[in-house]
């Protein structure tokens, strides 16, 4: 058995197998999990809010969909994975409350998901699975050995996507 | 003052918070004897500024299950306010509240909304505080719940903060009946609404 390595909000991560990787409590933030197959190397970026553009104070890599993914590939890539060779799997982005901010911050989370997805294909990087949107948390554990993604979630059985 | 930036704040500013969540919690306090007609009392409460990978161990891991109860706020500032509570807790007033000595892991429609009219007075009164010290008029909406992991539901609250910077601005109160009750404020003004407030204090 590896170790498993956390990753906090706003924050990303690389992982080789036989460790693993893990983010606690997705929420509105969107996890995605990158992976080489071959080298079976990975990492995990989980990133709170779209677009680094949008947003003044921006320096905050991982915070964002855009900066965040593009940082997560250079970092597996550093590590020794093949850039060409990635693929991705993603999952949070729902919708906590049904209360709706009459601010620019209502569906955060599906606007998450949607830049996250976008990066992705920007990058050529394939979404094989995901498990998004809905109402309530989500914890991510991700595999590099098997490119297993487990969901966790209150009052629900565990997923594998 | 649309440069603000949460790093910036002064201690004086801090300290009104402080001061703000301490009139708050005790109007909190004092309208939950009420309801529950017993005593409960309150220690200080902790201000604290945190790193958004701090914040779930702050509440004993991201994971916890809390009841979060979330408002957003009209009238001469805009923004939401949240309320959170650990499901222990929570389970403990609505118990209290009902008259009833239930254990289980789900809260049943009723328990719900009055785990939501609980959230509703705790969040009306630190409101209320706020409203009397700035002479700023502020209208909560209606209340929104969920039960879920204290990560998932600090994410609504600290994505609104990531707009300003990478930290999140927390009140920290502890409640105590029979037993001690670990309730935490997270007020999220607009970024137009910081400059209201400052300048109704008389500070900014």
């Amino acid at each position: 058995m590896g170790k498993v390595i956390k990753v906090g909000m706003a924050d990303l991560n690389v992982c080789v197998s036989p460790d693993s990787i893990t983010t606690l409590g997705l929420g509105s933030c969107v996890g995605i999990a990158v992976r080489d197959p071959v080298t079976k190397i990975g990492g995990l970026a989980h990133i709170m809010l779209p677009d680094s553009t949008a947003i003044r104070i921006n320096s905050n890599i991982p915070k964002f969909a855009d900066t965040g993914i593009e940082e997560l590939v250079k970092q597996v890539v550093a590590k020794g994975a093949n850039r060409s060779r990635l693929v991705a799997k993603i999952a949070g982005g729902a919708q906590m409350f049904a209360f709706q901010a009459k601010n620019d911050m209502v569906r955060v989370g599906e606007r998450n998901v949607e830049a996250t997805k976008k990066k992705l294909a920007q990058l050529k990087i394939p979404i094989l699975a995901e498990d998004t949107g809905k109402n309530y948390g989500r914890t991510v554990i991700f595999y590099p050995e098997t490119g297993d993604f487990v969901i966790r979630a209150v009052g629900r059985s565990e997923s594998v996507i | 003052m649309d440069d603000i930036t949460l790093e910036k704040m002064s201690d004086e500013y801090f300290d009104i918070l402080k001061e703000l969540g301490n009139i708050g919690a005790g109007n909190a306090t004092t309208a939950l004897a009420q309801m529950m007609q017993c005593k409960v009392d309150m220690s200080v409460p902790q201000v604290k500024l945190l790193e958004f990978k701090e914040m779930g161990e702050i509440m004993g891991g991201a994971e916890i299950i809390m009841a979060g109860i979330y408002l957003g706020i009209e009238g001469d500032i805009t923004g939401s306010i949240m309320f959170l509570l650990e499901k222990q807790a929570a389970r403990h007033l609505v118990n209290k509240l009902m008259g009833m000595e239930i254990t289980g892991d789900e809260f049943s429609e009723m328990e719900f909304s009055a785990l939501k009219e609980v959230g509703n007075i705790i969040t009306g009164a630190y409101l209320n505080s706020l409203s009397g010290l700035t002479n700023l008029v502020i209208y909560p909406s209606v209340p929104d719940l969920t039960v879920d992991m204290a990560g998932a539901i600090l994410s609504v609250p600290a994505i609104q903060f990531g707009e300003l910077g990478d930290k999140m601005l927390l009140i920290q109160t502890q409640f105590f009946d029979e037993m001690v009750l670990d309730g935490y404020f997270i007020l999220v003004p607009d970024l137009h609404s910081y400059g209201k407030i400052l300048s109704a204090l008389g500070i900014g």
